[in-house]
């Protein structure tokens, strides 16, 4: 269990345990477990097809697993009504591998998406305000009245992000932030995501298989092989794991 | 490539989505009241962006019926029937029928395409994790403006058919606008129009229906966008002469002829 400074146990926020999941006969997951603690970076590695996208949509209930507990913010994610499962994903925040931003909206229309439901009380202005730091914390004010299709992937991505944070929530769960990007683009996103867990104490679960991110953004590394967390510990000591499939990863 | 028919399997399993679908838009049909801005947003774009299209043919349906329906009826000594003849015509089944075909191609595939590629690219998935049902915001609002669009756009075409066939009624001899339309309004009766326009209600929920249901549940990847809009204007098109060929058992049983 990871220590902070003065030595007492953090605050767990997530927790998985024993999650399966199958689509037909293709087991993705078998026996998955994991934990998050407070304002912890953790990067799930795993081959492309493992079942990392599986597991954070799980984690979120856009997907139900077919046995096994998750526990999010001390929350049975899985047993809760739909409307509990609401006010859960208020304080998780998801940005999808694709950016899934709406492309009938403009950028402020998207930003203002998420407080439609869950920003009843909130008057023109501070609406606007909270689009207007969003986009500034992403370094894209000046594009809030573009459409999606006229930005480029990089910012893109970007507006994804500053959608998500419009909540400020306590967990984000990033789906490969940095693939397809170049990599000066990617290492800005990745100072971003830094920089997000710096201002609002997120702790988030990345998934990635750029290992120059995941040498800057992990605190700890689980590697999702075969369906199971194959091994866990802080970036250094698995490079030193002499495992031939945690090697593989890391040359 | 082996040739592929369609087993009855495939059908059944088919008709069992779309009547669970259905049966999903009952339960949720009440749509909350913060979603009516969308619903008639979608009413704008969808009544307004197929009214050129649907106002066209119409026009050439009314003139073309007459035009060909004026040697017959000429061998008969009728030619003084035609303005109640294609008027009935049009209001009982051509118009309705070919402007909910034209519907299905337009609305239909439009929905099917739609949805269809937000679902690919995960945009329903991000607004059920932003806390906005997609099934309500999406769906509900947009069987509701093609059950209440449709209906309109056919009385536009309908309308415009019927003026169409005045014109042609008057290239080949003078009547005056007063005349024709007293012979049309003579012609019809209330059985003709009401179950005309009930049935358009049927023809717009379907449309409305089988667009969603096909972009909705459509397969991940791009090819299956394309399939959706396509599969989502064949099973329209289909459905509405399956609804038509109901409305006219329902319409012969009451005896409303
Ligand atoms: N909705 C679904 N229906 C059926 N199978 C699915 C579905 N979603 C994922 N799968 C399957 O689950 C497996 C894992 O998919 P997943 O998207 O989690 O991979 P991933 O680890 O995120 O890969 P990548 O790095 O390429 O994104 C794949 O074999 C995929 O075919
Ligand atoms: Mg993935």
């Amino acid at each position: 269990m990871p220590l902070n400074m003065t030595n007492t146990p953090l605050e767990k926020v997530l927790e998985v345990r024993h999650l399966y999941k199958a689509f037909g006969d293709n087991a993705v997951l078998k026996d998955f477990s994991m934990d998050l603690y407070r304002r912890e970076n953790v990067v799930v590695l795993g081959k492309s097809g493992s079942g990392k996208s599986v597991l954070i949509k799980c984690i979120i209930g856009l997907l139900r697993p077919d046995q096994g507990q998750i526990n999010v913010l001390g929350k049975p994610v899985l047993d809760l009504t739909p409307a509990e499962l609401d006010q859960l994903r208020v304080r998780v925040g998801f940005l999808f591998q694709s950016n899934a931003l709406y492309d009938s909206m403009s950028v402020r229309e998207n930003l203002e998406f998420p407080l439609r439901r869950h920003g009843r009380d909130k008057s023109r202005e501070e609406v606007n305000t909270l689009v207007v730091e969003a986009l500034t914390n992403v370094g894209l004010a000046h594009t809030v009245d573009m459409m999606p299709a006229e930005l480029s992937g990089g910012m893109r991505k970007r507006i994804a992000l500053a959608r998500t944070l419009i909540l400020k929530p306590e967990i984000m769960l990033y789906d490969e932030p940095t693939t397809g990007l170049d990599p000066i683009t990617s290492r800005e996103i990745v100072q971003l995501i830094l920089k997000v867990q710096d201002i609002y104490n997120t702790s988030s679960i990345v998934i990635s298989h750029d290992m120059s991110c995941v040498r800057q953004l992990a605190n700890r590394v689980i590697m999702l092989v075969d369906g199971k967390c194959h091994a866990d510990g802080p970036y250094e000591s698995l490079m030193q794991n002499p495992d031939p499939i945690v090697q593989g990863f890391f040359h | 490539m082996k040739l592929q028919f369609p087993s009855y399997r495939l059908i059944l399993e088919e008709l069992g989505g779309l009547a669970r679908f259905t049966g999903q838009f009952f339960r949720n049909w009440a749509a909350p009241r913060m979603e009516i801005q969308e619903f008639f947003r979608q009413c704008y774009m969808i009544g307004y962006r197929s009214v050129g299209l649907v106002a066209i043919t119409g026009f050439i349906l009314g003139l073309v019926m007459t035009i060909q329906s004026r040697p017959t009826m000429a061998r008969f000594g009728a030619e003084s029937w035609i303005p109640s003849m294609v008027a009935i015509s049009i209001i009982r089944e051509i118009g309705p029928v070919i402007t909910a075909l034209i519907c299905a191609g337009k609305i239909g595939s439009g929905i099917g395409a739609e949805l269809g590629s937000m679902k690919v690219t995960e945009q329903i998935d991000a607004m059920e994790v932003s806390g906005t049902n997609p099934f309500k915001y999406l769906v509900v609002t947009r069987v509701w403006a093609t059950t209440l669009m449709v209906p309109v756009l056919v009385c536009c075409s309908d309308t415009i058919a019927i003026w169409g066939s005045y014109l042609a009624v008057n290239m080949k001899n003078e009547t005056s606008l007063a005349l024709f339309s007293q012979q049309v309004v003579d012609s019809l009766s209330f059985s003709d129009v009401l179950p005309a326009f009930i049935k358009t209600f049927f023809f717009g929920f379907a449309i409305g229906i089988v667009g969603c249901y096909k972009g909705y549940t459509s397969s991940k990847g791009t090819e299956g966008v394309g399939l959706a809009a396509n599969s989502a204007v064949v099973m329209a098109s289909l459905l509405v002469f399956v609804l038509d060929l109901l409305a006219a058992q329902v319409t012969d049983t009451l005896g409303l002829n």
